[in-house]
């Protein structure tokens, strides 16, 4: 819908607005992993002509909040503050400067004399669970703890045929999302604070701000305009409350950008985790128990800690429900590394990574096809499982049942398209895996919609949903128009601002399509009753004998009669019985319908390099109807590409002093153009009753799947298995010399 | 900024005179005269996202100064009016968009200099510009399908 002001390079982006005044924030950073300020002096920065603010920690409200933007009350811990006395990790936040230049702001900061008192440091996250590891935050060091279960697992273990275990570690990575996190914030002519910002979560970003600041709600106006990638690093405020500060305390309009490094290090990355999978089975194959047992690092803070920890077990053990005992022990831990977050997946890449490759190991122990395995285990159609209940995201779930699942054709027509049987026979290098997510969070995640019918029958359409480069506009634009019986261009999409469109939770936990789309229904429905009462006027017809088609309301059973929208706008406005037409409408879901997809990966193992390529993918997906099959195309592949980047290549590194190494693109490896396999995307479309229009999602749960299917696929070519992504030639080589 | 330099070049078909600092990007130096389409993705040339078509070979803009350009001609999406915009759509290669501007320029810089590029030379070209939303597939198809038309 917006395609062509994007393919123009239209000024549509956070930082493509020219402003007559604008200084420039900076922020200054620490240099040690572990630290006491014990004195700060900006006195010199102060005085540099052009500085027109400096914050430390003693100018700044101490309030402790969570820069995870969450529905309230968010569930992450309250363990941050805009500027501390104390610092946690190489590049956490010293001080701020904004200046009349970038260059002013960048000498301003190394003008600050800071002394720090060194603190003792704590890398890893197994050692920040013991007693003698320093503390990071006063509480210790455990962000997160859930231990959950169902059915004696010792007994279950017990009267297992078959036992395998296996534990997978995934390292730090990041979202790398093209445009960097940038905000620019400025009072408005009423001496508001407005903040335009490329972000998520424009309605949480408000109510945080608000908190921490101490303004009104009504006080703040935070717009999003287009936004380069997310992926769920700018669920997360990053520079709004700083840069925020700096306009209030200068008056005028400031600009933060955080330059690539800084967004490799200070944004947010995926939780670095170790997941261990123990599996117990009967010889029929069928899963007697599952114990399962998580650690995850969450850095220096805990934004999104206990959310990412619950969602790495209730996935996979959502997946398979089968099972007669389920445990699952979780720890998210703080070590004085970059902070996590947020990212596409969302703990189930970490999940799966886990559960998928024990399943390899247990269909190999087993003497059995993998799929078969899967299809005896995994969830279907009209089941539930205890976990919907147990494991919510940070507390406890809602009961659900599954009403669509296309699992087991998604299986079948996968394994063809990648000539499954053939390829096993022969010894070709393929293996697969499963993967899952939600549809929004249920119970919780809630979408509004306005929409209101112009002069001539034309409509604007206003939702607090936020496209992060999804399309969510255009498929939100697609829903209302089914309603109307419109075209898509007859509908303006107006999106995420707060002052002016109804509230939305934001665009995370694959819920736009899901939860956005169903308040968007609803709107349109309401307004679809409103237009053809006046219809119903025009035509002196009931309106139960009236439809909406191709912007007319016509008489059913008799076409030729009708009236144009735009006859009807106009009279509504203008002409007689005047009003507005307009429907407002929200939408909160009692169940998060999972997407299923099965993956396939056919790979080709270099033995003397130990350089893996993968030759081609095949993935078949349930995201129920599809609504608009390009996006939801897109949506795929692009979270593949990620998957197999972070299955091959990428992995943020860090030396003995908790410095990142390889934060630039240069030495970050992400995947391009040359690298992209052959890959098949196939939809099995199931029908989702509680979707609009049958819909469930589609944007995260296809990063699940390329780690463990390519770690089964390298099994199946040269026989040995790979427990920690990703699978460079290095790793490769040291499993294949045993 | 210290302007203080003068330059002159070309700026998508037309001339331009215009102070800039000898220190400027030429990336700056385009968005400052309203060129919003060059993206600042990385400023260390690894991206893609920022470039432009300098004398007929694409450049990204972020590696080189303003004054280097002095004397040339330099197209920027703004200018750009090619087949590619069209089956980027269409193959539904345009997500967030961010690094569009980039690719639709490289592509051009490319079919400008072989009209019939394999699938090899597509990747080639295109392993430079990241995109971080799609995984490349449509894009390569969007360029296969221009030389098509054409």
């Amino acid at each position: 819908m917006d395609g062509d002001v994007l393919v123009d390079g239209r000024p549509v982006f956070t930082d493509d607005i020219d402003f007559l005044e604008l200084l420039h924030g900076k922020i200054l950073r620490s240099p040690l992993p572990h630290a006491k300020i014990t004195y700060i002096d900006t006195s010199e920065a102060e005085a540099l002509p052009g500085v027109k603010a400096v914050l430390t920690y003693k100018n700044v409200p101490q309030v402790k909040f969570t820069t995870a933007g969450q529905g309230y009350p968010e569930p992450s811990p309250y363990d941050t503050k805009v500027l501390d006395d104390k610092v946690r990790f190489v590049g956490d936040r010293v001080a701020a400067v904004a200046a009349e230049t970038e260059e002013i702001a960048e000498e301003a900061l190394s003008l600050i004399k800071v002394e720090y008192e060194e603190l003792p440091v704590v890398f890893d996250a197994e050692y920040a669970l013991s007693e003698s590891a320093p503390k990071i935050h006063e509480e210790g060091n455990v962000a997160s703890f859930v231990e959950k279960g169902y059915v004696d697992i010792g007994r279950a273990f017990e009267e297992s045929d078959v036992i395998v275990e296996g534990t997978f570690s995934l390292p730090y990575a990041q979202h790398v999302p093209l445009e960097p996190h940038i905000t620019i914030t400025y009072l408005d002519e009423y001496g508001r604070l407005v903040i335009r910002s490329s972000t998520q979560v424009p309605f949480h970003v408000r109510r945080i701000l608000s908190m921490v600041l101490g303004l009104p709600v009504h006080k703040i106006r935070v717009i999003k305009p287009r936004i380069g990638g997310g992926f769920g690093c700018k669920q997360e405020i990053v520079l709004e409350d700083i840069c925020a500060l700096l306009t209030l305390r200068t008056g005028k309009a400031v600009r933060m950008e955080l330059t690539r490094e800084e967004e490799f290090f200070a944004s947010r990355t995926r939780h670095p985790a170790k997941v261990r999978v123990k599996l117990g089975a009967d010889r029929g194959g069928r899963l007697k128990a599952i114990d399962m047992e998580v650690l995850l690092n969450t850095g220096a803070y805990g934004a999104h800690a206990p959310t990412v920890l619950y969602c790495t077990g209730s996935r996979p053990l959502v997946l398979y429900n089968k099972a007669e005992a389920v445990r699952f022990k979780g720890r998210a831990v703080y070590t004085n590394l970059p902070v996590a977050g947020a990212y596409r997946g969302y703990g189930a890449t970490q999940g799966l990574a886990g559960m998928e490759t024990v399943m390899d190991l247990l269909a190999d122990k087993l003497g059995m096809d993998p799929l078969e395995l899967r299809l005896k285990n995994a969830i279907g159609k009209g089941e539930t499982s205890p976990i919907f209940e147990e494991l919510g995201e940070g507390r406890k779930g809602v009961p659900q049942v599954v009403e669509s699942c296309g699992l087991e054709e998604c299986i079948r027509r996968g394994a063809q398209a990648i000539d499954w049987w053939k390829k096993r026979e022969r010894g070709i290098g393929v293996g697969m895996a499963l993967s899952i997510q939600g549809s929004g969070i249920a119970m919780i995640d809630m979408g509004a919609a306005t929409i209101r019918m112009n002069d001539d029958g034309t409509f604007m359409l206003y939702v607090g949903a936020t496209d992060l480069g999804t399309g969510s506009d255009t498929i939100l634009a697609q829903i209302a128009a089914e309603v109307l019986g419109v075209s898509v261009e007859d509908i303006y999409v107006y999106s995420s601002d707060t002052d002016f469109t109804p509230f939305d939770t934001g665009a995370y936990a694959s819920s736009t399509t899901y939860v956005s789309g169903n308040a968007v229904k609803k709107a349109a429905e309401k307004l679809r009753d409103q237009i053809l009462d006046v219809a119903s006027e025009m035509l002196c017809v009931e309106k139960d004998a009236l439809f909406l088609k191709d912007g007319k309301v016509f008489v059913k059973g008799d076409e030729e009669r009708s009236v144009s929208l735009k006859d009807i706008g106009l009279r509504s406005l203008y002409v007689r019985n005047q009003r507005q037409l307009e429907a407002s409408a929200s939408f909160v879901s009692p169940v998060s319908p999972p997407p299923f997809a099965a993956h396939f990966a056919e790979v080709e193992v270099d033995e003397s390099t130990g350089f893996v390529k993968v030759l081609r993918y095949v993935v078949a997906v349930d995201c129920g109807k599809v609504i608009n099959p390009p996006l939801a195309k897109g949506q795929v592949l692009g979270a593949i590409a990620n998957g197999i980047g972070y299955a091959l290549f990428e992995e943020m590194k860090f030396n003995g002093k908790g410095k990142l190494l390889n934060g630039d693109l240069s030495l970050y490896k992400v995947i391009t153009a040359a690298d992209m396999p052959l890959v098949d995307v196939i939809f099995v479309e199931t029908d989702e009753p509680t979707g609009p229009f049958g819909a469930k999602s589609v944007a995260e749960i296809c990063i699940n799947g390329p780690i463990p299917a390519i770690a089964n696929a390298i099994y199946n070519a040269v026989g040995v298995r790979l427990w920690e992504n990703p699978f460079t030639p290095e790793r490769v080589l040291k499993a294949l010399r045993g | 900024m210290i302007y203080g330099m003068r330059i002159s070049f070309i700026l998508n078909g037309e001339r331009r005179e215009t102070e800039v600092d000898p220190g400027e990007k030429l990336l700056d130096l385009l968005r400052r005269l309203g060129c919003k389409g060059v993206k600042t993705g990385c400023r260390k040339g690894e991206c893609g996202s920022c470039t432009v078509i300098v004398d007929g070979k694409p450049v990204r803009s972020c590696l080189i100064f303003a004054p280097q350009i002095d004397g040339k001609e330099v197209w920027t999406i703004e200018g750009v009016d090619h087949p590619i915009k069209d089956t980027l759509l269409e193959e539904g290669a345009v997500q967030c968009g961010f690094c569009i501007p980039g690719i639709v320029m490289t592509v051009k810089a490319l079919l400008d200099e072989n009209p019939a590029p394999t699938d090899e030379d597509i990747k080639d070209a295109l392993k430079g510009n990241l995109c971080r939303c799609t995984g490349y597939i449509q894009q390569i198809e969007a360029v296969k399908r221009v030389v098509k038309k054409s």
